[in-house]
């Protein structure tokens, strides 16, 4: 600091007894950054039975800074236990002063929980956590079913602004992401059948298996995936870091519920756009697969039209929007819910928006699962 | 060492902006200001809330560029310099507390502290470890070094983040309302600290505050910024301004009246 002498001395300190007191010696330079600052022992005043206080002799003493201040609380800690009052008198004045702000103890360090790895807790929680999640979801959907039929009657307090922002962010700017996948999905599904058909000269029934593969599963599911990583983490990010921010908090003490001010305006803009663009994502894989059909295939283009129209009925269509519908539902739920039990730090949003999308994503395929099966029950 | 009498007279002040404009893309919050921080001073940025005082202290920290003026340290030009410059000026004089303390809160508390001195400097982590603990206990968080921000208090948030903000000691500290979310006792326990840091570290603090007991404690030169006006109306310590000062607006602030009642009283 404002020592003219550049380099350091290394610190030092000698317990004396001077006049049947004691006395600490302190010398050299008590730079921090030197990473040499000693320690005074805990117990090192414990055998130093002498009447009266301990005080400094400072006399050697150099520059110094929070270094020889971490040591004089070791002092200060040490002196506590031994009971021996301290006289600082000698100290400079800032350090004794800064010394009087620190704690004679350091008090029990209170621990953060959820700590360590404890196996079995870890699955007991797991497992009862994952029935309580089934219970919270579903009432979160009934929650969500009411809010939507209040909205329908007037009386949710849905705000037209939010679910209209909401809408614009899940649906027109995916389009062009779902227009990409789309695409290839269909251009896919004809290389794969074109190979095969070609092979018994059936080739005009690429048309049928691009069509049903894209109307039926492919579209439906491809549109999910896609919005579960786009919408379903966005939704969950955005949800843990208000309340991060407390800002959910401060909804709930002004009295507007989550449900209707955050969540239903999420699901439902889901839930209109998801279904339009499965129809949209339809038409552009058919799109892709009529251009690799050409391309490939000996099939005129109107062949081609003729052929997916007759190979399509409608109740295809009528399914995969269903589908689509439900996926909607499960996406927006999971991830609000997912976002709303987030914790509060920063890197509890980025897991959260993990969480959303993988559990979005899996949903969406477990789900199309369930779905084939009922089909094949119902005979669709 | 820390004696202010032995340290060598220098004319030039510590900080300084020179006709510094800001703003926020076309929305101007502040213009024409000029202030000069001495050496070893604690000096206190006062106005009403919104008028621009953090905007203030965010130029003064490297993260907003004034639109004009310059803002000089010992006569350097802070942003004329380069980025690295402004980053190694930044690591090694500056300590930053924010308004809403900004711990990073995927760590504990300790580790918050720890961070900076792992990052830039050799220590092993015995000695880092005694160096938290010091800063902590400095605040009175000695005993939270291993909480996680989201199971503090506001008041300990704000405790934890000048702890932080101690981590590297050092010399020029940047304080955004430190003693707001305080109970009283730990505010004027916060103003001896202060006043001691300056004085054992050679510091020299800049503070925003509303807080006018602790203003009047501490603080020994400032400046008074109007939102009206966008630019400082009054320059000079809390004391002074509220003894001295002609401006109806700082007195009012200085004595805690509403402005409607002492201009009727002038009236
Ligand atoms: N990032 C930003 N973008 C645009 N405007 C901003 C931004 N941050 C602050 N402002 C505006 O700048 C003005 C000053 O803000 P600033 O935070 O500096 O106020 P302050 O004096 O610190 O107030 P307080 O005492 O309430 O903290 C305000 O009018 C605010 O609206
Ligand atoms: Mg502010």
């Amino acid at each position: 600091m404002t020592s003219t002498v550049p380099d350091t001395t290394s610190p030092a300190w000698r317990l004396r007894l001077t006049n049947g007191r004691n006395v600490l010696a302190l010398g050299g330079d008590w730079i921090a950054q030197s990473g040499h600052i000693p320690e005074f022992p805990d117990k090192g005043l414990l055998d130093n039975k002498q009447e009266g206080a301990l005080a400094f002799d400072t006399g050697d003493l150099g520059r110094w800074d929070s270094g020889l201040i971490a040591f004089l609380w070791d002092v200060k800690r040490a002196a506590a236990v031994a009971g021996l009052p301290l006289d600082g008198s000698t100290l400079p004045e800032s350090a004794r002063k800064l010394l009087g702000l620190l704690p004679a103890e350091i008090g029990e360090p209170g621990l953060s929980r959820s700590r360590g790895f404890r196996p079995f807790n870890w699955l007991g929680g797991k497992t009862l956590g994952m029935f309580a999640e089934i219970g919270v979801v579903s009432e979160l959907l009934a929650t969500t079913v009411n809010g939507g039929l209040r909205a329908v009657v007037a009386k949710a307090m849905i705000r037209g602004v939010d679910l209209f922002d909401n809408v614009r962010a899940a649906g027109p700017s995916a389009l062009i992401i779902v227009s990409v996948v789309n695409f290839l999905i269909g251009a896919i599904l004809a290389f794969v059948g074109a190979v095969q058909l070609r092979r018994f000269a059936a080739d005009i029934f690429v048309a049928n298996l691009v069509g049903l593969a894209l109307v039926r599963e492919m579209a439906a599911v491809m549109t999910a995936i896609v919005m579960a990583g786009r919408t379903g983490g966005a939704y969950a990010a955005r949800i843990a870091t208000m309340r991060g921010n407390e800002e959910i908090d401060a909804l709930e003490v002004v009295g507007i519920p989550i449900s209707d001010y955050l969540i239903l305006p999420s699901v439902l803009a889901l839930v209109f756009t998801m279904p339009l663009l499965y129809l949209y994502g339809c038409l552009v894989g058919m799109l892709g697969g009529f251009v690799v059909s050409i391309s490939m295939l000996n099939i005129t283009s109107l062949g081609f039209l003729h052929q997916t129209l007759d190979a399509i009925p409608f109740d295809q269509f009528v399914f995969g929007f269903t589908k689509t519908i439900a996926f909607a539902i499960m996406i927006g739920l999971t991830s609000c819910r997912i976002g709303l039990q987030a914790g509060r730090s920063a890197a509890d949003v980025g897991t959260a928006a993990t969480r959303a999308v993988v559990i979005g994503i899996v949903g969406v395929i477990a789900m199309d699962a369930v779905f084939a099966v009922l089909a094949d029950v119902v005979g669709i | 060492m820390a004696d202010p009498l032995l340290a060598p007279a220098n004319k030039t002040p510590l900080l300084a902006l020179r006709d510094v404009t800001l703003a926020f893309g076309p929305k101007i919050i502040q213009r024409d200001l000029s202030l000069d921080v001495r050496r070893g001073s604690i000096f206190a940025v006062m106005g009403g809330s919104g008028c621009g005082k953090s905007t203030v202290l965010k130029s003064m920290i490297g993260l907003l560029r004034p639109r004009e003026g310059q803002f000089l340290i010992e006569g350097e030009d802070y942003w004329g310099g380069s980025e690295q410059r402004r980053t190694e000026i930044g690591r090694s004089r500056f300590g930053v507390l924010f308004q809403n303390a900004a711990l990073w809160s995927a760590m504990t508390v300790g580790m918050n502290v720890a961070l900076p001195m792992q990052m830039f400097t050799k220590l092993d982590d015995t000695t880092i470890r005694r160096l938290v603990m010091l800063k902590l206990g400095l605040v009175g968080m000695e005993h939270a070094v291993d909480l996680l921000p989201s199971e503090l208090s506001g008041g300990m948030r704000k405790r934890a983040g000048l702890a932080r903000a101690l981590s590297l000691d050092p010399d020029i500290l940047f304080f955004d309302e430190p003693s707001a979310g305080l109970d009283p006792i730990t505010s004027s326990r916060l103003d001896d600290l202060i006043l001691n840091l300056r004085d054992s570290l050679d510091a020299t603090v800049v503070i925003v505050s509303h807080e006018l007991p602790s203003l009047f404690a501490i603080a020994d030169d400032g400046v008074f910024l109007d939102a009206q006006t966008k630019t400082a109306i009054a320059h000079g310590s809390p004391s002074a301004l509220r003894d001295n000062c002609t401006d109806p607006q700082v007195r009012a602030f200085m004595q805690r009246e509403h402005t409607s009642d002492s201009a009727a009283g002038k009236g």
